[in-house]
């Protein structure tokens, strides 16, 4: 296509101090010079003056508010302007935004509030993440109640959702877990080979990866990948639907949102994270034997033997029964947050991150809780 | 809007286009003119490819054979500078307006000049609240978020944020659905008074009869991937087509065609 057409920019000058010339485009993209022109004149003494708008070779109705802008602002210093030579269809544009412009248009700006006091601040937030707290709480008593009802009436269940979510949120989720809980058991027996070969008791690196992993790093890494891979998706699944008005339409038609949409997504991760954490298990131990090799000479065989009678039966349980715990945590958080969605577009992305942060900060709560109760219990 | 030179009469000639969708024809050697400074309206049943040949007017989707020019430029040889100076060059009201949640009305009639022009934000904040204006909404409605706006409102705001950048061309789909009567009235005379005053030619995708026959100067039905019937809608209602017909019989083609009949 052609360049715009070479037309001057728009430009207002002062021949003589009753004089004014108009010229140039007075389009959108001709009058970014105009304010400071118009700022400039200086019209002293008089109460007559004349423009000539012949020059003037195009105009848009940005360009005819400028226009009238500028006869305006003279009006309002007294001054009276003849207006000659302006085409017959710019002077047709020209009344029209002169009827909009006569009255006041300033747009109505939003009344900014004003600024708030460091303790104001304070109060608010507390207030709100008070009452984020109640609301999440409702949540989950909500979720209760509606599973309480599901488990009285098994047929109610949605059971291919669940197994739905069971498939996109723990088998698909194998590869990723699989890999970083190896990694993790790689690091794990390779930052205390170093102490363990100065003592010469290379054989308890299959207790220290054994131990960490099962009771701790297994169950925690595994619900921190869900809760950014799975809790997130919810968040952002749910908060688009309540965008979308999906949410008000379920509940419309009679069907509970909490059955159809949270329900089977917290039983599909209450099943599958102690699966993957059982996995997380194998891979993990699986790493550190191989690091163990690498760099202590401890072979499969020796490790696997020292392993059996390292860990108890009870480290392992201990892991593994976090592992709905935090399942529930991170699929009511997720969900949670979806339904507080309300606006467009940009509240799906700030609950979505808020989904992601809560549920890993009440996962890391929650496990040292655990961590707590089990030395209470001797566990 | 006025212009140096004088333009060539047709703003958009698509030729011989063809659109499929794996084994589905949308568009069959579809031939169509818009000319300049007219108000065009396409119609057709669902599925008749309408909605298609907008997109691929505003360059939103390609033809798969055919060329389409609008404004004297062949959509198919662009490179990305000029694709950038062809859409300033036209203004597009989607039909759910496509606001942005994000922003204030204001702020989002004022996007397009901010990002492409040279003024103050003082002055774009000026000609925003008076774009919305020309469209008639109130000067509160600029602080509002699209959100808070009723779907009139926002089908307003949307135009006008389409009016930004003075564009030559205006593409309208649906500019009518989901109104109530009044509304729809309004964006009626409002559609008009735009052409009149600015010279635009506007393309529309609608359904709406009232407004086909108070605004439109020329209606193209589509059907079977071609055009069935092109004329103005006194011509079109002596055709003969079963694309076309449904537009007159049944009570509500009666209805609006009485109207009209009454009114002229």
């Amino acid at each position: 296509m052609k360049p715009p057409r070479p037309v001057a920019p728009a430009a207002v000058t002062q021949t003589s101090p009753q004089d004014l010339v108009l010229s140039g485009a007075w389009t959108v993209r001709g009058i970014g010079e105009l304010g400071r022109q118009m700022a400039a004149l200086r019209l002293a003494n008089t109460t007559q003056a004349g423009a000539d708008a012949t020059g003037i070779e195009a105009m848009d109705t940005a360009g005819a508010h400028m226009l009238q802008k500028l006869l305006l602002g003279l009006r309002a210093q007294s001054v009276q302007v003849r207006l000659q030579g302006l085409r017959p269809e710019f002077a047709k544009l020209q009344e029209t935004v002169a009827q909009h412009l006569a009255e006041p248009a300033r747009p109505a700006q939003a009344t900014a509030p004003p600024p708030q006091t460091a303790l104001e601040t304070l109060g608010r937030t507390a207030q709100a993440a008070l009452e984020q707290a109640v609301a999440q709480l409702a949540f989950v008593g909500e979720s209760a109640h509606a599973f309480c009802i599901g488990v009285a009436h098994p047929a109610r269940l949605r059971w291919r959702p669940v197994l739905y979510n069971i498939r996109t949120a723990g088998v698909d989720a194998l590869p990723i877990v699989g890999l970083l809980a190896f990694l993790l058991g790689i690091v794990v027996a390779y930052q205390s080979a170093e102490q363990l070969r100065r003592y010469g008791a290379n054989i308890f690196v299959a207790d220290l990866v054994g131990v960490s992993m099962l009771r701790e790093f297994a169950p925690l890494i595994t619900a921190i990948i869900i809760a950014g891979r799975s809790g997130s998706a919810y968040a952002a699944q749910i908060g688009t639907m309540a965008v979308t008005e999906e949410i008000d339409a379920l509940r419309t038609i009679g069907i509970a949102p909490l059955e159809l949409l949270v329900l089977p997504k917290v039983m599909a991760l209450v099943v599958a994270l102690p699966l993957l954490t059982v996995y997380a298990d194998i891979c993990g131990v699986m790493g550190g034997m191989v690091m163990a090799r690498a760099q202590l000479d401890v072979t499969f065989a020796e490790f696997l033997d020292r392993f059996v009678k390292a860990v108890s039966t009870t480290s392992y349980l201990v892991g593994i029964g976090k592992a709905p715990v935090f399942a529930a945590i991170v699929a009511t958080v997720g969900c949670f947050q979806g339904f507080r969605t309300h606006g467009g577009a940009d509240s799906v992305g700030r609950q979505t991150t808020h989904s992601v942060v809560q549920s890993i900060f009440l996962v890391i709560v929650a496990d040292a809780l655990f961590s707590i109760a089990f030395s209470a219990l001797d566990l | 809007m006025p212009q140096a030179a004088t333009p060539p009469d047709t703003v958009i000639e698509v030729q011989q286009v063809s659109t499929r969708f794996g084994g589905h024809v949308v568009h069959a050697e579809l031939d169509l003119e818009v000319r300049r400074a007219e108000i065009f309206a396409l119609i057709g049943g669902s599925g008749s490819g309408k909605s298609t040949l907008l997109r691929e007017m505003v360059l939103l989707q390609q033809p798969t054979a055919g060329h389409i020019r609008v404004l004297g430029v062949d959509l198919k040889k662009l490179d990305d500078a000029q694709t950038r100076a062809l859409r300033q060059r036209w203004g597009v009201m989607f039909q759910h307006g496509g606001l942005f949640s994000a922003l204030t009305v204001l702020d989002n009639v004022g996007l397009p000049l901010r990002e492409h022009t040279d003024l103050s934000d003082t002055l774009i904040d000026e000609i925003a609240a008076w774009k919305l204006a020309l469209t008639g909404l109130a000067p509160e409605a600029g602080a509002q978020f699209p959100a808070e706006l009723s779907g009139g409102m926002l089908k307003r705001a949307s135009l006008a944020r389409a009016l930004a950048l003075e564009p030559e061309l205006l593409f309208l789909d649906e500019p009518t659905a989901g109104l109530d009567p009044d509304s729809a009235a309004g964006i009626d005379t409002l559609v008009r008074k735009l052409r009149d005053l600015l010279g635009l030619s506007i393309v529309m995708v609608t359904h709406d009869l009232d407004l086909l026959w108070q605004v439109a100067d020329r209606v193209a039905v589509l059907g079977d991937g071609r055009v069935q019937g092109l004329g103005t809608m006194p011509e079109l209602s002596h055709m003969d087509h079963a694309s076309i017909r449904p537009f007159f019989d049944g009570p509500r083609g009666r209805a609006a065609y009485a109207q009209a009949q009454h009114e002229h």
